[in-house]
């Protein structure tokens, strides 16, 4: 097993990239038609490669289990997308971008990688804007920005509260161009199985095709694995019903290192859990933390009045509330980053202010805002949050303020890759959310589209051809091959299992009881004992599934609960990982609270002599994992404690 | 609430499909419409029986996957909102409730509740971008948009390609959502180098795949979940018409 090797580039941070790519190798234009590239997932990071890499003359295969590649996750992303434009004359810049999302990310991840992100993210705002996404803009015509949390500058570009969506049609746009050009092939309401190595070296994927239940092998000269996060094995989280982790999962048994599992978000502004039959959380938009100030009352007991539905918001008066963000944090108020506002509105709700009918929610109020502003100006910010909320919660949030709560969100951790986004697999790589690359152990809002449009559009089209220029001489192989069918029949055996289980608990049941356990004891905070109980629940609950899981219908058909079965399997071993992973690191850091580890102030206390590190974790066998470390090195940024006061 | 519900059932593109009754009692007011299904499909799965298959994933109105004609409408009674958002609250106990997949030709039943939308993608693909290469795109700035058609040209992008249009109109007409995506880069000045070429393959395609042609009811307006205009419809016979002409 090859030793971890980050391959970041030497000389200064600010002209890595810039002497990266003046270095590279290339593959000249009639060699790239010989070359054939996977890509599994289709959302911003997914997409963005395919068309890139298929205008580049690579022949591209891409895959995605849903009926579309417009409806990858990324769609749902509200907010926007940060660059290093300054055009508000506020004082950003790419160092400034650099800096706050290694300070935003705790000072867990690699400088080299971010300043890269920061550098490319100007080129995605100019790229989407020739494309013709419809950013807001200002009445003379240009770029309109607005703030986002953990900066103290303007740089979120956005369209409306559906940045996400704009940017995905964007990259689906091109996609859809290229599919028509005949350079890229997709291969829709297909999931990937396995990945198929070859001589070391990734060489292609098992997928099955969701309609017919038919395996199917497909040859690629590189796979790329752009899945996104691993937030659903909390059950309950802002992900999509289908984001899963089988895609790292399955590479991460076939030798790609896990790096930073623990790194889970929790987002602060999330509409809260009601009922026992809730499928999933909604989340309100960081953005309306621009306008929205948060509380809770001062006294209990107008908690408590609350909560038995005896006192309405609106009656307790300005003195008798406490905007806790404001007075813990007056430097950021309101915008401090996800981690610390999730964790601030927890402690709120711990201490018995809580609010709502559960006493697990806070507010969110515009009253201010709308009275600053008018009506009319909030609605053409947010309108289509307003109306999201009101939908879901049957209460009209611009006259009653909004209830909300933190919930799973993000997954910083994920696939441990190197400078060029290659896996700990020859030949194999790790795009957006499912690399844990640039975010460190907490992520700053706006910055995941970032990431992954600019893993797509500007990382992989050059760091892949550095790889693949060795590669011009290895012929396209036959999926005949050995390797081909023996994993195959792996997949096959696998799917053969789970149908034979026939046991008498459907699938959800699993994934809810691994949910619970995973909110319960690896969620906002977490402790050593609450942690090994978790690992032990685990591990019980997995033996379960094996043993009385109930699947109806047959493989060779379209089998939703198989599909979910094949992923709660994948969760239910993941989730074992994320708390051993919780359990080493002995600090506290973003999204990573370890209760033993804190300032008196309840802050996060980081061990920098001891965890400053990236925690790469290998497959060993079922429940064994051997953790390999990388030094972080800042060269660039001092490393101190992380003050928003 | 107690409920009756009729839902289409088909085993594959190929079978003939039937309603068939399932009585489901005390749901939650507060559930979602999916989250129903959910709980049925659990009580299906526990009798040993078939679930319902249906499309669905972000459940929160924005991926365009849910698409389900609940009582004679696309995405349901409640306006505005998909069928992952519709609430119980908007039912009453004892209903009876009617579930069939979009009814359109170009879009064949899968399975159950499951229609292939892939005709949508098809049009996007004869046109619905500008063609524009990954990397040496212009400073942003230096492409002004005045925000009245920002604005308007973002209404238009709004569409999520449910199909809930097609679903509505008695012809299947999806001049709707090709007309959203038309008018999204015909407001733009990024779109205009292409705009003739764009209208005339779309539309071509659009007519190819089996789509029917507006009668101007309107029923794809109102049902909308994303509330995208009919003068979309106009805008695009003007480019149309435009790109023929000139």
């Amino acid at each position: 097993m090859a030793e971890l090797n980050s391959k970041i580039p030497k000389g200064p941070l600010t002209s890595k990239w810039t002497h990266y790519k003046d270095h590279q190798n290339l593959v000249n234009p009639s060699n790239k038609r010989k070359l054939d590239i996977i890509i599994v997932g289709t959302g911003l990071a997914g997409a963005a490669a395919a068309s890139s890499l298929g205008e580049m003359g690579f022949n591209v295969k891409i895959f995605c289990y849903q009926d579309s590649p417009r409806r990858a996750h990324s769609i749902a992303a509200q907010g926007g997308i940060n660059a290093a434009k300054n055009y508000p004359n506020d004082g950003d810049s790419i160092y400034r971008l650099f800096y706050d999302t290694i300070k935003g990310g705790d000072y867990r991840a690699r400088e080299a990688n971010v300043y890269r992100l920061a550098e490319v993210s100007n080129n995605i705002i100019d790229q989407c804007v020739a494309q013709g996404v419809p950013f807001a803009r200002e009445y003379g015509g240009s770029l309109e920005n607005r703030s986002f949390g953990g900066a103290q500058v303007s740089r979120t570009f956005f369209a409306r509260g559906q940045t996400g969506q704009q940017l995905l049609l964007g990259a689906y746009s091109a996609l859809s161009r290229q599919i028509k050009l005949g350079t890229v092939k997709l291969y829709e309401r297909h999931e990937m199985m396995d990945v198929v190595i070859v001589d070391g070296k990734a060489r292609g994927i098992i997928a099955r095709d969701l309609i017919t239940g038919k395996l199917e092998r497909h040859f690629g000269h590189a796979v790329i694995v752009a899945t996104g996060g691993y937030g659903n094995v909390f059950y309950l989280s802002t992900n999509a019903m289908g984001s899963n982790t089988s895609a790292i999962w399955q590479i991460f048994k076939k030798g790609a290192w896990f790096a930073n599992p623990c790194f889970t978000q929790i987002h602060p502004t999330c509409i809260p859990v009601h009922g026992d039959y809730q499928s999933k959380l909604t989340l309100m938009s960081e953005s309306l933390r621009n306008d929205g100030r948060i509380w809770v009352p001062k006294r209990k007991e107008d908690a408590a009045a609350h909560r038995s539905g005896k006192l309405k918001a609106n009656d307790i008066a300005e003195e008798n509330r406490d905007y806790f963000l404001e007075r813990r944090y007056p430097a950021f108020g309101n915008l401090v980053p996800r981690d610390v506002a999730s964790r601030a509105a927890k402690e709120r709700c711990d201490a018995g202010f809580g609010v709502g009918s559960t006493g697990l929610a806070v507010f969110l109020d515009f009253r201010e805002s709308i009275g600053r502003l008018g009506k009319n100006v909030i609605e053409e910010r947010y309108g289509n949050l307003f109306q999201m909320y009101e939908k879901i919660v049957d209460e009209n949030p611009y006259e009653n303020p909004m209830m909300i709560y933190p919930a799973v969100h993000y997954t910083m951790g994920g696939t441990w890759v190197d400078y060029e986004l290659q896996t700990s697999v020859t030949g194999l790589f790790a795009a957006g959310e499912a690399n844990f690359s640039d975010h460190g152990a907490n992520r700053l809002g706006a910055s995941a589209l970032m990431q992954g449009l600019a893993d797509g559009y500007f990382v992989l089209p050059y760091t892949i051809q550095n790889y693949l220029a060795g590669e011009i001489r290895v012929a396209r192989m036959s999926t005949d091959k050995a390797e081909f069918a023996e994993a195959e029949k792996a997949v096959k055996a696998r799917l053969e299992k789970l149908m034979t289980v026939k046991g008498s608990k459907s699938v959800d049941h699993f994934h809810k009881e691994l949910g619970k356990i995973m909110w319960e004891y690896v969620g906002m905070a977490r402790n050593e004992t609450g942690l090994k109980k978790a690992i032990e629940l685990i591990k019980k609950l997995r033996a379960e599934f094996w043993k009385d899981v109930k699947i109806p219908g047959t493989m060779q058909e379209l089998n939703v609960e198989l599909e979910k079965a094949n992923r709660v399997a994948d969760f239910l071993e993941l989730g074992e990982l994320l708390a051993y992973d919780a359990l080493n690191r002995n600090e506290s850091c973003g999204g990573h609270f370890r209760e033993e580890y804190q300032t008196e102030e309840g802050e996060c206390k980081r061990n920098d002599e001891d965890y400053k590190y990236v925690a790469a974790w290998e497959y060993v066998s079922e429940g064994q994992f051997k953790l390999h470390k990388e030094e972080l090195a800042y060269e660039e940024i001092e490393v101190k404690q992380r003050v928003y006061k | 609430m107690d409920l009756t519900l009729k839902i289409w059932r088909q085993k594959d593109s190929k079978s003939s499909g039937k309603f068939v009754i399932y009585p489901l009692k005390n749901i939650s007011p507060n559930c979602s419409f999916l989250e129903m299904l959910d709980i049925l499909n659990e009580e299906l799965i526990g009798r040993n029986e078939d679930p319902v298959v249906f499309d669905h994933d972000c459940r929160e109105g924005i991926c365009g996957m849910c698409s389900l004609y609940i009582n004679g409408r696309p995405h349901g009674p409640d306006d505005a909102v998909t069928a992952c958002q519709l609430h119980m609250r908007k039912f009453k106990d004892g209903d009876t409730i009617v579930i069939e997949p979009w009814r359109a030709r170009p879009f064949p039943v899968i399975k159950d509740l499951m229609v292939d939308r892939s005709a949508f993608d098809k049009i996007i693909q004869e046109g619905g971008y500008i063609s524009v290469n990954t990397g040496g795109a212009a400073e942003a700035n230096n492409i002004l948009v005045g925000k009245e058609n920002s604005e308007l040209s973002m209404d238009a992008a709004a569409c999520i390609g449910c199909g809930a249009c097609v679903a509505a109109c008695k012809n299947a007409s999806a001049m709707l959502f090709v007309s959203a995506k038309i008018s999204q880069f015909a407001l733009l000045p990024q779109g205009q180098i292409e705009a003739k070429q764009r209208v005339k393959k779309m539309v071509k395609k659009m007519d190819e795949l089996g789509f029917g042609n507006c009668t101007n009811t309107y029923a794809c307006e109102a049902e909308c979940p994303k509330l995208i205009s009919r003068s979309n419809i106009a805008r695009m016979n003007r480019e149309f018409m435009c790109a023929k002409v000139i």
